[in-house]
């Protein structure tokens, strides 16, 4: 097991480099010159090149790539132009805001998704499996920005329900503890003795999450549904059910159990794509997280903060399908004591 | 329910354990009906031990999973018949009195011990798993009962091993916790083993069979082998059934059989026999020539005729009727080998 | 293995692809989505004539109109252009993105994955290792950054779709190739003196064509998923482009007085990107040696 998790831990150094050379030159090769795009076309020559040698970019390429390197290993991403901020800072910021998203996202799928295709598997080509794998179907055909604006015009404009964005009410003046707003609301509740704070951070969440975990759901219920299919055909199925045990717990005890283990997997790798694919749902609903900074820094061509920010989510997504790797080691006896 | 189940096959033979009347199961698939099995009687008394012989496709599987009602529906159907077991007709029970009997009165064990045990759980918490089914036993009491079980089969070191994944035994070793988990009951009554050893190296197989025949008299329990290896039937069975697509061919008490076939069908699995029992390769029924018949599009004769040296005009027009040979011999054939082993 | 293989997937025979073709009509599944995509594929290429008014032609005085009201069966947009004709326009541009970005992803996954599955050894170490790297980035956010870096334009955004979606066909068509290099068929045409170029792409690249197939027509239906997401983030087409993601950024701010601008416009989107899944998924089931017993 320890020999397994340095090999996979050797693994990620190569990966890593990979991933920081890639960006770097992505950003350095672009066509065009960064600093004049950043600038704009009025800008005169001494501003550009006072530019760029802030950015660095009057050295030679292999040198900008080997101090770009030498920064990125100190845990240094550089300043963004637009605020003028250390771009770990802003990340960090926002980080915690757009985690509290993808978990409540992911458990949203996770649930539903297991549940769903568990149903769908146990009731082969009934019209709950049907049903099940049709939504499934036109959940991953749906674009992720539409079905929050479709969810904003009937549970927002249409029923007045829920709000359009933000974390939380904003006449709730609220300073933040973890920054994980539900835990924050938590902790408010016990100090003031209302459930305001909680309540408002649970209903900004509730929109965010349905769009963000929507296509997180389909992918989950397919696969459960295969995978439950797969085991139900097994043999040790059949002797638990010859063994009289009844058929509540021959599925949810014995079948389920190994049926997850794919389905972990995939939750994980979902869980770490929401951290990424959430700039589209997090500028639509206002969510102060990554995803919205990152469009941002996009529209006001800040490529420092661009890089920066893609690079970090990138770390974020390969560290955590890491941990899924090890995790499924971890659950599955077959593989964990080889 | 129970109870006209109970009054409608109550005129049934004492020392009767298992008894099977005219029973059919079908399978409804895409490309049609397969019967799997065909009006079958068969007939298992206390502590006997039944063996159901044929090739793959005969029905003999489907029979067994009949037996438990875990013949999956759809697509199967179980057309007709009564399953008597100790006087009650298990095909009219409702399926928890069914579950209850599974695993307790009726065990089954089955071809594969390699796929056969769930591979996340320990084999002491998939034994015990049946003594908190049918006993209601607490986590830990029947988690002691499962190692004691482990020492009866013979498995070395039990309570280490109960804490054992499957993938860490070896083959011979799974099937002893498959025989365990079946040995999990109050009062077996019949244990069904789905060849059990046709998965085992050779002397594997013999250890298992002297175990199975061991544990058979110690409990007093009968059982039903299932197998296509002759060799396999000499050395344990009291009676022997021969199935052939969907139909019982011959039924007789295991001596007799060896030593006065009557079906050819009968007598070209015997004649496969060439080589010593215990040699598995040499069991393979592959001398017969030809191959089983599509149970699709089975006609009215009988099904083995595509394949018999003795065919006549009226086996191709009809399933023959049951002839006796002695006491306790049936067999259905128009032109039986007589006991010379000649054709009449 | 070997066996199945030669028995699963010996394409260049045409009994392979009649008999998957046989399969597919009786996918109703599959049907379905070969029917959506046919109506749109009709609908964009005969767009002039399917359409009622110029997509681009603003009616002020017709802002904002319901559907069916005045004539017009969709509604006009905030700027009083015909819903309809813009949403079959959209069609047009939408499969155009499909169609091309995929071919980009084709072409440089193929060029890739053949080369590192038929020379192997220090080739195939770095083309992978690329390709690692570039699965380390989450697709979405790939695609978004190599257009921020080129521009915002439809071009760009197909490039860079292109590109995102060029590892899975590397990976797919590697592996199909690592499988056919050692049949009968190749080391026989190899031992009659073929050269490697005209092997690789004359007698392995037809053999490779079943898992592409699958991947293709799925990959079709997440460009266009991704260019509507790019143009709603103004990353992609740029106005007045009747393409069907800028449609909706551009009025959604109608949310609350006119559900249908942002509403139909989703709704084609859905469509499409559904028929090309359900093709997809019964083309998988049909052509993919693994799910095949």
């Amino acid at each position: 097991m320890l020999k397994f998790i340095l090999k996979r831990l050797g693994l990620l150094i190569p990966t890593l480099l990979g991933v920081v050379t890639l960006v770097f030159f992505m950003i350095a090769l672009a066509p065009g010159d960064p600093a004049r795009i950043m600038l704009g076309e009025r800008a005169n020559a001494e501003q550009l090149a006072q530019l760029r040698s802030e950015l660095g970019l009057d050295q030679p390429l292999s040198k900008q790539y080997l101090l770009y390197l030498g920064r990125v290993i100190r845990g240094d991403l550089g300043k963004s132009i637009v605020t003028q901020q250390k771009i770990t800072d802003e990340l960090t910021d926002r980080l915690l805001a757009t985690i509290e998203l993808a978990i409540t996202s992911t458990i949203f799928a996770s649930i539903l998704g297991i549940v769903l295709g568990v149903a769908a598997a146990r009731k082969r080509n009934s019209w709950v499996d049907y049903s099940t794998m049709t939504g499934a179907l036109v959940g991953v055909s749906m674009p992720v920005f539409w079905l929050a604006l479709v969810l904003i015009m009937i549970f927002s404009v249409g029923l007045d329900l829920l709000p359009t964005g933000g974390r939380m009410n904003v006449r709730l003046y609220f300073i933040p503890i973890t920054n994980f707003y539900l835990i924050d609301g938590i902790i408010m509740w016990f100090r003031e003795g209302k459930a305001d704070y909680f309540v408002s951070a649970l209903k900004h969440l509730i929109l965010p999450t349905i769009a963000l975990g929507t296509i997180p759901l389909a992918i989950i219920a397919r696969t459960t549904r295969s995978s439950m299919l797969e085991v139900l055909k097994q043999d040790y199925v059949k002797t638990a059910r010859a063994a009289g045990v009844p058929e509540r717990k021959v599925v949810f005890r014995y079948a389920l159990r190994n049926a997850l283990l794919p389905v972990i997997t995939v939750i994980g790798i979902q869980f770490g794509l929401l951290l990424s694919g959430a700039i589209l749902t997090e500028t639509i609903f206002a969510w102060p997280g990554i995803g919205k900074w990152i469009y941002h820094s996009i529209s006001a061509r800040d490529f420092p903060a661009v890089q920066g920010g893609i690079l970090f989510i990138s770390f974020f997504f390969v560290m955590i399908n890491l941990i899924v790797d090890l995790l499924y080691s971890v659950i599955n006896p077959r593989i964990r004591l080889k | 329910m129970t109870d006209t189940a109970t009054i409608e096959t109550s005129a049934t033979g004492t020392g009767e354990l298992l008894g099977i009347d005219n029973l059919s199961v079908s399978f409804h698939t895409r490309r049609g009906v397969v019967k799997a099995v065909r009006n079958l009687n068969l007939k298992i008394r206390e502590g006997e031990t039944l063996a159901l012989v044929g090739e793959s496709g005969c029905g003999k599987s489907v029979t067994a999973h009949a037996i438990t009602r875990l013949v999956p529906m759809p697509p199967g159907v179980i057309e007709s018949g009564i399953i008597r077991f100790r006087g009650t007709n298990l095909l009219s029970l409702p399926e928890k009195e069914m579950r209850s009997l599974r695993g307790s009165k009726i065990s089954m064990i089955f071809q594969e011990p390699m796929t056969s045990l769930n591979p996340v759980f320990t084999v002491g918490t998939q034994i015990a798993e049946v003594f908190v089914t049918h006993e209601k036993l607490g986590r830990k009491e029947a988690f002691a009962r499962a190692v004691e079980l482990l020492d009866l089969v013979k498995i070395p070191d039990p309570a280490k091993r109960a804490k054992s994944y499957p993938h860490q035994l070896s083959g011979g070793m799974r099937q002893r916790v498959m025989i365990a988990m079946a040995l999990a009951s109050p009062e077996p009554g019949l244990m069904i083993a789905d060849e059990p050893t046709t998965a085992l190296d050779v002397t594997i197989q013999a250890q298992i069979l002297q175990l199975l025949n061991e544990l058979k008299k110690g409990v007093g329990m009968a059982l039903l082998l299932i197998t296509h290896d002759m060799g396999v039937v000499a050395e344990t069975a009291d009676r022997v059934a021969v199935m052939y697509a969907g139909r019982k061919v011959e039924d007789a008490p295991v001596e007799e059989l060896f030593a006065n076939p009557r079906h050819p069908y009968t007598v070209g699995l015997l004649g496969c026999q060439c080589s010593a029992p215990s040699n598995r390769n040499a069991v393979r029924l592959t001398s017969i020539s030809g191959s089983v018949p599509d149970l699709l599009t089975l006609g009215d004769g009988c099904p083995f005729a595509n394949r018999c040296g003795n065919v006549k005009n009226e086996c191709m027009e009809s399933f023959p009727d049951v002839s006796t040979a002695g006491e306790d011999h049936e067999f259905r054939c128009h032109n039986p080998i007589t006991e010379s082993g000649a054709s009449s | 293995m070997s066996d199945n293989i030669k028995e699963i997937a010996p394409p260049a025979e045409p009994g392979f692809w009649k008999e998957s073709w046989y399969q597919l009509t009786r996918n109703r599944a599959a049907m379905a989505g070969l029917i959506i995509i046919a109506f749109f594929a009709l609908i964009a290429i005969f767009a002039p004539l399917a359409a009622p008014e110029d997509p681009l032609e603003q009616t002020i005085s017709a802002r904002l109109t319901a559907p069916f009201t005045d004539g017009y069966i969709l509604g006009t947009d905030d700027l009083g252009r015909d819903l309809l004709s813009r949403i079959i326009y959209g069609g047009r541009i939408s499969l155009i993105i499909g169609v091309v970005s995929v071919g980009i992803s084709l072409t440089l996954g193929g060029v890739l994955g053949l080369a590192a599955g038929y020379f192997g050894g220090w080739v195939d170490r770095i083309i992978m290792r690329v390709i690692d790297i570039m699965l380390a980035f989450p697709y979405i956010l790939l695609t978004i950054v190599i257009v921020a870096i080129l521009g915002p334009s439809l071009t760009n955004a197909m490039v860079a779709i292109g590109i995102s979606q060029m590892p899975r066909y590397a990976r797919v068509i590697r592996a199909s190739v690592l499988s056919e290099r050692e049949q009968d068929y190749v080391l026989a045409e190899r031992s009659l003196g073929t050269g490697n170029l005209e092997l690789m792409f004359r007698t392995i690249l037809p053999n490779t064509l079943a898992p592409t197939i699958v991947q293709a027509t799925l990959g079709v239906g997440e460009a266009i998923l991704s260019s509507a997401g790019l143009s709603f983030l103004g990353l992609g087409a740029q106005p007045p482009t009747p393409e069907w993601g800028l449609m909706i950024a551009s009025s959604k701010q109608f949310i609350t007085s006119a559900w249908w601008v942002v509403t139909l416009p989703g709704l084609a989107i859905l469509l499409a990107v559904l028929g090309f899944n359900l093709l997809g998924d019964g083309l998988r089931d049909i052509l993919d040696p693994r799910l095949r017993d």
